[in-house]
């Protein structure tokens, strides 16, 4: 007889996620996401001037920050048909590979690492084994043994105040622990180290953007104007400082981050063969190096895999109205054309509506509706998102830079590679792509370096900002690769203002209840058979969610009531 | 508004056991046993002992609602003090959906456990809005709507901050139509200090300030009449602004990427809202610092302003705003850059846009000869 467990809030990830999942003989057996809080942006957004949506789509996320309004403007430029300046491009570029740096760091040691790292058990750690083991595995100058001292003695202090703070409550002594003592001081070490790191890097999104969280995008390229001469614009003093940051970055990145990934990694290779789930996989491509449509030339490139067929990658697009769909029946919304059809997001529409329980409640009703999300489809089948499937994509089509960072750590934990369909996969994945867009963000760089050098400062072109010039009608798609996975924003443009505008976004497609046919979506597929030694704990089922860095304000938007003009709301400013 | 920091009176645990009649002995046995609980050396007897000996530290409960988390990780960015120094020596951060190790059950147990035990001396944040629309149903934790667990947390708090433009003032999902019922923290919670730090998201470093004032000073910091820090928010934007010259020469970036762009001139007429914002962002900047929108050549959005999502498209310039003495209409001062009669400005005010933009045009014709007389 199975027993039914909740986990809500699920924290250490970005808004309100419940799990729901049957336990039976210490395994799940059965699992229901549920995405709790919606904000209906897309309500707001209708009637609004286009280029305005790049600053209200960036507010759906402050974590993975700056990616929206990315692919807000690209939607927009899509439409009108902007090419924006090499320039505009490349700071662009640039601050993606800051992001991913940054939301995979704060990921790994601040979300995640607590799954496998027991914080109180670090307390009993010697400093100096702790030291030697630390210089054994990377040539971070932090690690001597009078570090390791001083961070243990902090923590022993803080802990021995009765006032845990953060750390209250944790699993800490749970049998899933399997770290040595020293290991585990070392990632309480850097937990705090990353903490003061992360603030450094996303410097880089200030001086391109003003500011982070929400820098501060442009439709026609980028708002920071190159000047070698004067104070406010890009100059020398200010790709110096962005030079540095990148380095120091990847040095985190390098010397840091993924030392202890394959140190922690190499003690929990049972995860290997836990939380494959779907084994389908979706990529649309991101980091342009011959200009946003020339898709073939993208660092990370699209794709969809199926069954784990790597020596297949299919291509995907966007536009068609057969690939990507949305469906409502397990989601709380309406349907004009009834509960079970699936609609391209140019066609998108439904109406929000909460059937569920009355709270408070115990549980959801979930052979009914149980989920603010709705449920993306590519072709009909249920997709995974995010940096597994990045990797998988790279790999799969044998890019060399994929198969070298792939390979080595396949290698260094030595398993095969089918250990890649897993919780492990999926976060030794973001590691690796890490790595990738570190030295990316690098040549990037040197290439803004040179175009400069060449003459050419152009960073956006206005030749059609003004809304004169734009065509009665438009449809446009922006394509982002967010940290969590695929992202796109579909917009119709109608005499100057947003007609609708709709997001896809990766946690959907990740954390979306089944379908009408009763398919289940990569988080409810991946909990499937994940162990539960103590089902009062669920430390187990929480490695598996964070493997997928849920982020749910991002994945809960839709509200469209097809054919509903909407004169009421009027074009604010007009 | 004033309110003593009821931590600074709470008794520590020693004097707590002493009160209960225990000796200085049973004391010292009780923190051997523990320290060997914790899993620590009986050489930490002495450190464990101080540590319960000493202040507590401020107990807090960070609440989410409908937000997007980037007040949490403005608050990260925090150069001084840094969160790590925050989080470990200042405050006791007990729930925090972000950050904290526990999930569930064992959350909601710290919840209930910070609440019960500090009524009345916990520092409640909350980052988001409050749906109010069908029944709070558009935002549930733990099965309960968002409203239910406001009214239960705020009950036992010393103070509120609210955090960002979300709980001060509803953010982007109240704007119009504001279909889900945004409302921010102050229209629903009565008879406790509220203090509002708007700005999506605030400044890291303001958030950090507020916190740090709190219990730097045992008491919050004064406000303005709409509930704000005085300390962040008494200026506005433009009044801060280093481009604000330029405004005052008449001396404009027309459209992006254009020579004034380049020049770092002023951004009101491609939409700039700093002459409406009051934040400390030209002042404070961002990221330790490294530079603020206007810097980085983007207007100010209006970000920690009442309803700035619908007070105007983002590159419309504004109308009008309150006006100083010397301030004007951006057109009349082009006008009179251009030598136009421009009606309705006081004659003084004329004569020293003018100067300054010839003084500014001269600069730059100064710079442009010495170039020439290196060229040649």
């Amino acid at each position: 007889m199975s027993k039914r467990i909740v986990v809500d809030p699920v924290t250490r990830i970005e808004g309100h996620l419940r799990i729901e999942a049957d336990i039976e003989n210490g395994k799940v057996t059965d699992a229901y996401s549920s995405g709790t809080m919606v904000r209906l942006l897309e309500e707001i957004l209708r009637g609004r001037d286009p280029r305005d949506a790049w600053a209200f789509v960036g507010r759906v996320c402050g974590v993975c920050t700056s990616i929206h309004s990315l692919t807000s403007a690209r939607c927009v430029e899509d439409a009108l048909d902007i090419v924006i300046p090499p320039n505009a491009e490349l700071v662009r570029n640039i601050m993606f590979c800051t992001s991913y740096m940054h939301d995979h760091v704060v990921h790994f040691y601040h979300l995640h690492a607590m799954d496998w790292v027991d914080i109180m058990n670090a307390l009993k750690a010697d400093p100096k084994k702790t030291s030697e083991l630390a210089q054994s595995i990377s040539k971070w100058s932090k690690s001597s043994p009078g570090y390791f001292s001083d961070i243990q003695n902090r923590i022993k202090k803080f802990a021995s105040s009765g006032q845990l703070g953060i750390f209250s409550n944790g699993y800490w002594g749970h049998s899933a622990y399997k770290l040595p003592a020293e290991l585990n001081l070392i990632g309480l070490a850097h937990y705090l180290e990353a903490l003061e790191w992360q603030k450094e890097i996303v410097k880089i999104h200030a001086i391109f953007g003003g500011k982070n969280p929400h820098p501060n995008y442009l439709v026609g390229g980028m708002a920071c104007a190159i000047n070698l001469d004067d104070v406010s614009g890009i100059n020398a003093e200010r790709l110096a400082y962005v030079g540095q940051l990148l380095q120091q970055g990847k040095e985190f990145v390098e010397q840091v981050y993924i030392p202890d990934l394959m140190a922690i990694a190499s003690f929990y290779k049972d995860w290997g063969s836990i939380g494959g789930g779907l084994g389908n996989y979706l990529v649309y491509g991101d980091l342009p190096v011959n200009g946003y449509r020339d898709i073939s030339a993208y660092k990370f490139q699209g794709g969809a895999i199926l069954n784990k067929d790597l020596s297949r990658i299919h291509e995907v697009d966007l536009k068609k109205d057969d690939e990507v769909q949305e469906f409502i029946t397990h989601s709380w919304y309406e349907y004009e054309e009834g509960n079970d059809k699936g609609l391209h997001p140019w066609k998108g529409e439904s109406k929000v509506k909460y059937t569920g329980p009355k709270p408070p409640f115990a549980n959801l009703e979930t052979d009914q509706k149980y989920s603010y999300l709705k449920t993306p489809r590519w072709k009909g089948n249920a997709m995974e998102v995010g940096p597994l499937a990045r990797v998988l994509v790279g790999y799969g089509r044998g890019r060399e830079d994929f198969k070298e960072v792939v390979d080595k750590a396949l290698k260094d934990l030595n398993v095969p590679v089918d250990a890649l369909f897993s919780t492990l996969g999926r976060t030794a994945a973001r590691g690796l792509e890490s790595q990738l867009t570190a030295q990316w963000g690098l040549d990037f760089y040197d290439q803004l370096l040179t175009n400069i050098k060449n003459g050419d400062t152009r960073m956006a072109d206005m030749s059609k900002f003004d809304p004169a010039t734009w065509p009665k009608s438009a449809f446009g798609v922006g394509h982002t690769e967010a940290p969590r996975g695929a992202l796109a924003h579909w917009i119709n443009i109608k005499d100057e203002k947003i007609a609708n505008y709709q997001l896809v976004v990766p946690t959907t497609w990740n954390a979306s209840p089944r379908d009408h046919k009763g398919q289940k979506s990569a988080y409810e597929a991946s909990l499937i058979d994940t162990p539960v030694a103590d089902e009062t704990q669920p430390l187990e089922i929480l490695r598996t969610l964070h493997s997928f860095d849920p982020c749910m304000a991002c994945s809960v938007h839709l509200y469209d009531e097809k054919g509903n003009t909407i004169s009421k709301v009027s074009v604010l400013g007009d | 508004m004033k309110n003593d920091n009821a931590l600074v009176s709470q008794p520590t645990y020693y004097e707590e056991v002493q009160r209960k009649g225990y000796s200085r002995r049973d004391f010292v046995k009780f923190v051997s046993m523990m320290t060997a609980f914790i899993g620590l050396e009986q050489s930490a007897i002495g450190q464990v002992a101080k540590a319960l000996e000493t202040k507590q530290r401020m107990p807090v409960i960070w609440l989410h609602f409908q937000e997007c988390t980037c007040c949490s990780e403005s608050f990260l960015r925090s150069s001084h003090p840094i969160v790590a120094d925050i989080l470990l020596d200042k405050i006791s951060l007990d729930y925090s959906e972000t950050l904290m190790a526990a999930s569930g059950t064992q959350a909601e147990d710290v919840l209930k456990n910070t609440m019960a035990k500090y009524k009345g001396q916990y520092l409640l944040c909350i980052e988001g809005s409050v749906p109010m629309g069908a029944d709070g149903v558009y935002c549930m934790i733990g099965g309960k709507t968002s409203f239910q667990i406001l009214q239960e947390v705020s009950e036992g708090a010393a103070a509120i901050i609210a955090w960002g433009s979300c709980a001060s003032n509803g953010c982007v999902q109240s704007a119009k139509p504001n279909p889900t019922g945004a409302t921010p923290i102050h229209k629903l919670i009565k008879g406790k200090p509220i203090i509002k730090v708007p700005g999506c998201p605030p400044i890291g470093e303001v958030m950090a300030g507020v916190i740090v004032h709190y219990l730097t000073f045992g008491r919050i910091p004064e406000l303005d009449r709409l509930g704000r820090p005085k300390a962040f928010y008494n200026k506005r934007v433009h009044d801060t602004c280093y481009r604000r010259p330029f405004y005052d020469a008449g001396l404009f970036v027309e459209t992006f990427d254009d020579e004034n762009a380049k020049k770092g001139y002023c951004l009101y007429k491609v939409g700039c809202k700093g002459p409406s914002t009051y934040n400390a962002c030209a002042v404070t900047k961002w990221n330790g610092g490294t530079s603020f929108p206007i810097q980085s050549g983007h207007p100010c959005i209006g970000c920690s302003e009442e309803n700035f999502w619908d007070n105007g498209r983002l590159y419309d310039r504004a109308s009008s705003f309150s006006g100083f003495g010397i301030e004007a209409n951006a057109d009349d001062l082009g006008k009179v850059a251009l030598g136009v009669t421009a009606a309705g400005l006081a004659v003084h005010a004329i004569a020293t846009n003018f100067g300054k933009s010839k003084l500014i045009h001269d600069h730059e014709t100064e710079g442009k000869e010495s170039e020439q007389e290196l060229d040649s």
